[in-house]
C-alpha cells in the first residue's frame, strides 16, 4: 500500500521532473562539465584537457574583475537601499486613508514598465553631451552644482545612476509584497498595543516588524538573487559593450564570453557562471541561516 | 471604581457617497456600574455591545455623551490613561514573544516616574501569571498554548497594569464547551480576588447570567434593562428581555384579554384585574406549567425528555409564536406520554403579559 503510494507519488511528479532535470538540472551539470575542460574547441567540439585553467583565466581576467565589483557594489547599495525605502512607502501607503488605491498603482507602474525602455529614458534624463545637458544636470545647475555625465563620465556617477535605476526597478514588486504583509497585520494587535499605550515607534519595532519578518526575509534573498543576477538594467543605460564603460557585471561577462565580440568562449563563461552561481548560493545560505537564528532569539 | 456611561451615543458614517447609510451603533446609553463589579454586557450579535465596550476602552470615541470613571470624566482620553486593561475576542497575543514577554509588554511601554525597574517588572508580571495559574508556561510562545492557556496569558497581560477597569470582549466565545465553563468560574474568581471593575460582552446568557453581578441587556444599540441576573429574569421589562433570557427560551402565546381575563384561544386562563380589554403576547416560562388533569392550557403532546434532574415536556399549541412548548418539570413527576393531549397550569409569577404592538411589559397581578 505504502509502496504503491509512493510509486504514484512519482508517477505524479514525472513530468515536472522531467522538464526540470532537462532544462534546469542537466544543463547545470553541463555548465560545470564545461567549466572543467581546457581548451575546449566550440566548432569540432573537442577539449585538450580537464582542470581548473578556465577558473584561474577568469579570476585573473581584469574585465571578471571588474564585473565582480561592480556586481558587488551593486548588490550591497540596493538591497538594503531597496527593500529599506519600500518598507518605508508600503507603512506610508498603508496608513493613508483616501487615494489609496490610486498611489498604490502609480508606485506599481515601474513594475508593468520596459527594462530597456526605462533605461532609455533614464539615459536621456541624465546624460550630458555637447547637444544636451539632460534634465538631472539641468537640476544640478540651477541648485548651482556642477553637470556630470552620468551615463559617459567617472565611474561613481555611473555606478549612481545604475544603483537608482535599479532601485527604481525592483521596488515597484517589493512595496507590492509588503503592502499586503501589512494588511494582513490583525488590527487587533495594534488596538491591544493602542490600550497598553505603546508608543508608534515601539509598536513598529516590536510589533509590525517581526509580524512582516518572514516577507522582508523572502524580499531579501530574491534581492540578493536579482542583484546579482543584474545585466539588462546595465545594458539598457551603457549600451551592449560593457567593458568598454567598466559597467560589466557578472552575467554581462557570460554573455560577453559567449556571444560578445569578443566571445566565442563557453569554458570561459561556464567558469564565470559557476562562480557566481557558488556566490549566490553561498550568501542565500547565510541570509538563511541569520533570518532564522534572528527569529529563534 | 465606579463607572457611569451618560447618554453615550456612537454612530458610525456610511460606506456609501454622502454619508447615507450612516449606521448607528449605540444609542442613548446610559448605565452606572458599581465599584467592584463584575457586569456582563448582554445582547445579540450586532447590539452595539462590542461598540460599548470599546467605548469605555477609549479605542472608539462616542459621538455624544460622556463616560465618567469615578468623579474622572474620561470620554476624550486615550486608552492608555485611562487605566484600563482588554482582552480581545481572539485574545491578540504578540505571537513571536514569549507569555512572559508577552505580560511584560505593557509594563514596558510605561515611561519616566512610572516605569518600573526590571525587577519590578518582572516581579509583577510574575505575580499576574500566578493568579491566573500559567507561570509554568512563561517560556512558551502563544501558539504553543491551548486556547485556555491564551486566554489567561490575555488575562494576565490586561492585570499586570493594575488597571482600574478589566474589559474582555467575548471571553468565551473561542473555547470548547467544556473549557468554557470552567473558565468562566475562573475569571468570576479572578475578579472576586483583585476586586477590580470588570465589564464583560457575551451574547451567551447562560454565561452572563452564570457570573455576573449584574447584566445589561442589549437590543440594537439600546440598552432594554439593567439589574441583577435574576431580577432581571424573574421581572423582565420586555418582551425582548424575557426571550433573550432563560434555556429553554420563554414560551411565547398569542392571547387576548376581555373583561379583565386572559383569554387563549377564546379558552380563559387566569384573571387578569385590572388590565384593560386589549390583545397581548403572553409569555410563560418553561418552569411555570404544572401538568393538571383540569388545567386551563390544552397541548398536542409531541415528546418527553428526560434531562436526568427534571423533564422537558415538548408539545404545540396552536396559538403558540415557536410552534413547538417547551415545559421543564420535576421528574420525580409521573407522565402519562400515552395520552395525546397534555394538560397545563400556569405558575402566576412565570407568566408574564406584553402588548402586543410594542412588545412592552404589561403589570398585572394574576388571579387563577
Amino acid at each position: 500500500m505504502n509502496m504503491d503510494n509512493s510509486k504514484k507519488a512519482w508517477l505524479y511528479l514525472l513530468p515536472s521532473l522531467i522538464l526540470l532535470g532537462a532544462f534546469l538540472l542537466y544543463p547545470l551539470l553541463d555548465v560545470f562539465v564545461y567549466s572543467l575542460e581546457e581548451g575546449f574547441n566550440f566548432a569540432s567540439q573537442t577539449y585538450l584537457g580537464v582542470g581548473g585553467y578556465n577558473y584561474l583565466y577568469v579570476l585573473h581576467d581584469p574585465y571578471f574583475l571588474q564585473a565582480l565589483k561592480n556586481t558587488f557594489i551593486l548588490v550591497l547599495i540596493t538591497v538594503p537601499v531597496s527593500t529599506c525605502l519600500a518598507l518605508l512607502i508600503s507603512v506610508a501607503l498603508s496608513s493613508v486613508g483616501a487615494l489609496r488605491q490610486l498611489y498604490q498603482t502609480i508606485y506599481f507602474l515601474p513594475y508593468v514598465t520596459n527594462t530597456l525602455a526605462v533605461g532609455l529614458v533614464f539615459m536621456v534624463l541624465f546624460q550630458k553631451t555637447e547637444y544636451t545637458d539632460g534634465m538631472v544636470n539641468l537640476l544640478i545647475q540651477w541648485f548651482g552644482g556642477e553637470g556630470v555625465d552620468f551615463i559617459n563620465g567617472p565611474y561613481w556617477a555611473k555606478m549612481f545612476v545604475l544603483c537608482f535605476y535599479t532601485v527604481w526597478v525592483v521596488m515597484p514588486f517589493k512595496i507590492l509584497v509588503l503592502t499586503s504583509a501589512l494588511a494582513s497585520v490583525n488590527q487587533d494587535y495594534y488596538r491591544a498595543a493602542r490600550v497598553d499605550g505603546t508608543s508608534r515607534l515601539r509598536t513598529f519595532t516590536r510589533i509590525t516588524l517581526p509580524m512582516i519578518a518572514p516577507m522582508l526575509v523572502y524580499l531579501v534573498i530574491t534581492g540578493f538573487i536579482g542583484a546579482f543576477k543584474a545585466y539588462s538594467d546595465a545594458v539598457a543605460l551603457f549600451g551592449t559593450d560593457l567593458n568598454a564603460a567598466g559597467m560589466n557585471t557578472i552575467v554581462g561577462y557570460v554573455y560577453d564570453m559567449l556571444y560578445g565580440d569578443s566571445g566565442g568562449y563557453p569554458s570561459y563563461a561556464s567558469a564565470a557562471a559557476m562562480v557566481l552561481f557558488v556566490i549566490v548560493l553561498t550568501i542565500t545560505c547565510i541570509n538563511l541561516l541569520v533570518s532564522r537564528r534572528q527569529f529563534r532569539g | 471604581m465606579d463607572i457611569k456611561l451618560q447618554n453615550l451615543t456612537k454612530r458610525f458614517p456610511g460606506r456609501r457617497r454622502g454619508g447615507s447609510g450612516e449606521v448607528t451603533a449605540v444609542s442613548d446609553l446610559s448605565l452606572q456600574i458599581q465599584d467592584g463589579t463584575l457586569v456582563g454586557l448582554l445582547g445579540p450579535s450586532g447590539c452595539g455591545k462590542t461598540t460599548t465596550l470599546n467605548m469605555i476602552c477609549g479605542l472608539e470615541k462616542p459621538t455624544s455623551g460622556r463616560i465618567f470613571f469615578g468623579e474622572e470624566d474620561v470620554t476624550d482620553l486615550p486608552p492608555e490613561v485611562r487605566g484600563v486593561g482588554m482582552v480581545f475576542q481572539n485574545y491578540a497575543l504578540y505571537p513571536h514573544l514569549t507569555v512572559l514577554q508577552n505580560i511584560l509588554f505593557p509594563l514596558e511601554n510605561l515611561k519616566g516616574a512610572a516605569r518600573p525597574s526590571r525587577e519590578e517588572m518582572r516581579r509583577r508580571a510574575g505575580e499576574a501569571a500566578a493568579l491566573v495559574q500559567i507561570e509554568s508556561l512563561r517560556d512558551r510562545r502563544p501558539r504553543e498554548l491551548s486556547g485556555g492557556q491564551q486566554q489567561r496569558v490575555a488575562i494576565a497581560r490586561a492585570l499586570v497594569k493594575m488597571p482600574r477597569v478589566l474589559l474582555l470582549d467575548e471571553p468565551l466565545s473561542n473555547l470548547d464547551a467544556r473549557l468554557r465553563l470552567q473558565t468562566r468560574e475562573e475569571i468570576c474568581k479572578i475578579q472576586k480576588k483583585t476586586g477590580i471593575t470588570t465589564i464583560f460582552v457575551t451574547h451567551d446568557q447562560e454565561e452572563a447570567m452564570s457570573i455576573s453581578d449584574c447584566i445589561a441587556v442589549m437590543k440594537e444599540g439600546v440598552l432594554m434593562q439593567q439589574g441583577h441576573p435574576q431580577r432581571v429574569y424573574d421581572d423582565p421589562s420586555n418582551l425582548f428581555v424575557a426571550r433573550f433570557l432563560g434555556t429553554p427560551p420563554i414560551n411565547v402565546f398569542e392571547a387576548e384579554i376581555r373583561g379583565q381575563v386572559l383569554y387563549l384561544l377564546g379558552q380563559p386562563v387566569m384573571g387578569a384585574p385590572g388590565v384593560p380589554d386589549q390583545p397581548v403576547w403572553v409569555g410563560v416560562r418553561p418552569e411555570g406549567f404544572t401538568p393538571k388533569e383540569d388545567g386551563p392550557v390544552t397541548c398536542d403532546l409531541d415528546r418527553v425528555e428526560a434531562l436526568g434532574r427534571d423533564v422537558s415536556i415538548v408539545c404545540t399549541h396552536p396559538a403558540c409564536a415557536a410552534g413547538t412548548v417547551r415545559a421543564i418539570v420535576s421528574s420525580a413527576r409521573e407522565i402519562n406520554t400515552d395520552c395525546s393531549k397534555m394538560r397545563f397550569g400556569l405558575q402566576p409569577d412565570k407568566v408574564f403579559l406584553f402588548h402586543r404592538d410594542s412588545g412592552a411589559r404589561i403589570p398585572f397581578c394574576p388571579v387563577s
